[in-house]
């Protein structure tokens, strides 16, 4: 075994030579390849994504006059609860379960998943829960209209007097979810732990990985309390049962606290990913070592363990006694440090780098300049008087939007550009790639930051009508929301172009060190020839060490 | 520096180059069973922080004219669900030294007292003068014994299956995975009944 210079790694661009049974029908069809699967992931998730963008802008136009004038309240309560729903559990999950379908098995060097046929089926779910939640839209009383939180008794009326109701439909459309999220984790685990390249040990796994594995450990032990909460709200409306129904005795707050400690932890199982695409894409576009691996790939585990004593902070103003918010408020604020840590290994990397400004550096660096606004507003809401004093007002809706737009969302096209060469084996379009990053970039700042004023001034969140005084800032978030919306028309217009007559991309086209780019573009069904030996760490640029056994590289 | 060079801590190419890289897929499948049994847990704890919080705040506990549960009958149930956790484990041994008439015969005894406590749990079910929407505590009893009777159901199914499998030829000659994971749910199934009669029945 010889070491070789990385360069030599960089092998000549070939024509791909992988027949793909099926061609591009596999799509379309039941099948166990993890590379299908994620981009099954990816594509049902953008189009849910446009389906809540699209229940965004009608909320937008609503809001741009103080009056309700454009759509019913009950219309309008059904859309931002749909919204949310969409958004969280159509959007932000698939997307990036999609991306580590994907990723994951080509960067530990595995052929697949653990266990291909229930990746699958855990993908073949989310469809169904799309579809189910579009369905309430016909029932009589419409969607669920408690919002996306579904806190009791408002989500335990019903109006209608029909057991068939949007909050019912909402709830198994949810429990489904769960259940594919529950599949998903089990088998990222135990691909993670058990599946692995020779010589991979924890420690030469790139940062993705890492984030992913701890994003999914949280999945599995915080999920499951979401679903005990959720089948007990499902008996409280659909045979009487009393738990969270105060008339009856029960205790509602006791559902916040099931829908919490997974919801909360929740926001890291969607943001750890993106770090985990940050931590890939800011060493290959400065062409230096991440800096500090061990410490960021192990912050991701404390986040991870974290992010299950903090949701408290969600009930400040639910009767939550002053001891308990106190520790709460200092859980809450230990999350910045495994935080601030990784920001700071970023910033580090990046520092006296060759930055090259690519599309998917663009998103990455837009992403995490939006991510430290959120982070700092996060820690402002983490303490007690000003949550009680912004508590449900516009101010928190920026905060989130803030991390769920401005961070994840961007990561999400971060990663998609980053890694388009290598799912499609086209090029994306540069020009193209530019306009909608500063379509979004901007965007996203028009439509968020004027929340946090609004917020300030007292506008509360979930109304269609609101004081005169609120105007100016609504009418600027509305043009930022549909801003957002066109944003969308040049990455479709580029993903479809570029991927049926973009150029050939060679198989490493940002010579980066990663075991997913020593395979073709795109990579064959069962990713490697041979399974490689990993002899180095993730991230060695500008240094001259191989990544894999020479034996190995062998196409 | 030296950490980036080819050391000796790696395995040997030849190790698998030959071909596959000697992944078990009956490792993983349990691997992956075991974390599913970590994540179910969950759920039963839920159920468990919401009971002990709901027994401790709720005024008014049990629902009016109720004294309490008889403890009697659920305590024989329990017993009998707990051995039978032994009894599938001789059931797992005796598979191992190939003795699968032995196999069949425990692995009938333990379907036997799983069946034995479901309907004792619904004998007495049928007897209880509250209902599943009598107050906050009719439903949490009956969502915790009716959740776990469901876990025994399957249980009882998964034992069902792996007996009529062992009437196949050839199935049990490599791998036990079936048999590992029926069994070690099993006793999930049993650890869980434990906590749940602490809780429910002795912790009045």
């Amino acid at each position: 075994m010889t070491n070789i210079p990385i360069d030599r790694l960089n092998l000549p661009v070939e024509e791909p030579q992988h027949e793909f049974p099926g061609g591009w029908k596999r799509y379309f069809s039941f099948s166990t390849d993890h590379k299908v699967i994620g981009i099954q992931y990816l594509v049902t998730a953008f189009i849910f994504f446009l389906v809540g963008g699209i229940f965004a802008m009608v909320l937008r136009g609503e809001l741009i006059t103080p009056e309700a004038d454009l759509i019913d309240r009950t219309v309008y309560n059904g859309m931002f609860t749909m919204h949310g729903t969409v958004m969280l559990f159509l959007w932000t999950f698939p997307s990036l379960v999609g991306l580590a379908n994907y990723l994951v098995p080509l960067m530990i060097g595995a052929r697949d998943m653990a266990f291909p046929r229930l990746n699958a089926v855990a993908f073949w779910m989310v469809p169904v829960v799309g579809i189910l939640l579009m369905s309430s839209f016909f029932v009589p009383g419409g969607p669920a209209q408690a919002g996306w939180w579904a806190y009791p008794p408002v989500s335990l009326q019903n109006p209608t007097g029909n057991l068939i109701n949007g909050q019912v439909i909402w709830l198994l459309a949810v429990a489904i979810s769960g259940v594919s999220s529950i599949m998903g984790a089990v088998n990222f685990v135990t691909t993670i732990v058990k599946m692995r390249a020779p010589g991979m040990g924890f420690f030469r796994m790139p940062l993705f990985v890492w984030a992913v594995f701890s994003a999914q450990i949280i999945q599995l032990f915080g999920l499951p309390a979401l679903t005990a909460g959720a089948v007990m709200l499902l008996f409280d409306i659909t045979v009487g049962t009393s738990f969270f129904d105060p008339s009856k005795g029960g205790n509602p707050v006791m559902f916040q606290h099931y829908f919490w400690f997974y919801s909360h932890p929740a926001v890291y199982v969607i943001i750890l990913p993106i770090f985990g695409v940050f931590s890939e894409i800011f060493p290959v576009y400065s062409r230096k070592p991440l800096f500090g691996y061990k410490v960021v790939a192990i912050s991701s585990l404390l986040i991870a363990v974290v992010s299950a004593i903090v949701w408290v902070h969600h009930l400040y103003v639910s009767g939550t006694p002053a001891w308990m918010r106190m520790f709460f408020m200092l859980t809450t604020m230990l999350v910045s440090v495994p935080t601030g840590i990784k920001v700071f290994a970023w910033v580090a990397t990046i520092w006296g780098g060759k930055v090259r400004l690519n599309t998917p550096m663009l998103f990455a660096l837009g992403g995490l300049i939006l991510f430290v606004f959120a982070g700092i507003v996060g820690i402002m809401l983490s303490s007690v008087p000003v949550d009680v004093h912004v508590n449900n007002t516009y101010f928190v809706v920026g905060h989130f939007h803030y991390v769920l737009f401005g961070t994840v969302t961007m990561g999400v096209y971060a990663a998609i550009y980053h890694w388009f060469p290598k799912m499609t084996g086209r090029m994306y379009h540069e020009g193209w790639g530019k306009l909608h990053f500063w379509l979004t970039f901007i965007g996203t700042n028009l439509n968020f930051l004027p929340m946090h004023p609004l917020g300030l001034q007292g506008m509360l969140r979930r109304v269609s009508s609101y004081a005169p005084e609120y105007e100016g800032w609504n009418i600027v978030a509305s043009l930022g929301a549909f801003l957002l919306g066109m944003s969308t028309l040049p990455f479709i217009f580029n993903m479809v172009v570029s991927w049926m007559q973009g150029e050939k991309a060679p198989d490493n086209p940002w010579r980066a060190i990663g075991l997913e780019w020593l395979v073709a573009s795109p990579p064959p069904v069962e990713n490697f020839e041979e399974i490689p030996v990993v002899i180095s760490e993730p991230y060695g640029y500008g240094k001259s060490e191989p990544l894999i056994a020479e034996a190995n590289t062998h196409h | 520096m030296d950490s980036y060079i080819v050391s000796d801590d790696l395995q040997q190419p030849q190790h698998h180059a030959s071909g596959e890289h000697g992944h078990d897929e009956e490792g993983n499948k349990m691997f992956g069973f075991i974390v599913f049994l970590l994540s179910e847990s969950v759920i039963f704890l839920s159920f468990f922080a919401g009971y002990i919080v709901y027994k401790t705040t709720t005024p008014n506990w049990l629902p009016v004219g109720i004294e309490g549960l008889e403890i009697k009958d659920p305590a024989i149930n329990t017993v009998v669900l707990v051995a039978s956790s032994f009894v599938i484990y001789f059931a797992e041994l005796a598979l191992k030294r190939q003795n699968i008439k032995l196999f069949r015969l425990f692995l009938l005894a333990t379907m036997a007292m799983g069946s034995y406590f479901l309907l004792g749990q619904a004998i007495e079910w049928s007897h209880l003068e509250f209902g599943f929407t009598s107050g906050v505590f009719g439903g949490m009893f009956y969502l915790l014994t009716g959740f776990h009777g469901l876990h025994v159901f399957t249980g009882i199914l998964l034992q069902l299956i792996i007996f009529g499998r062992s009437f196949l030829p050839g199935n049990y000659d490599t791998g036990h995975f079936g048999v590992n994971a029926t069994s070690l749910f099993w006793h999930f199934v049993d650890v869980i009944w434990i906590v749940l009669f602490i809780l429910i029945y002795i912790w009045q």
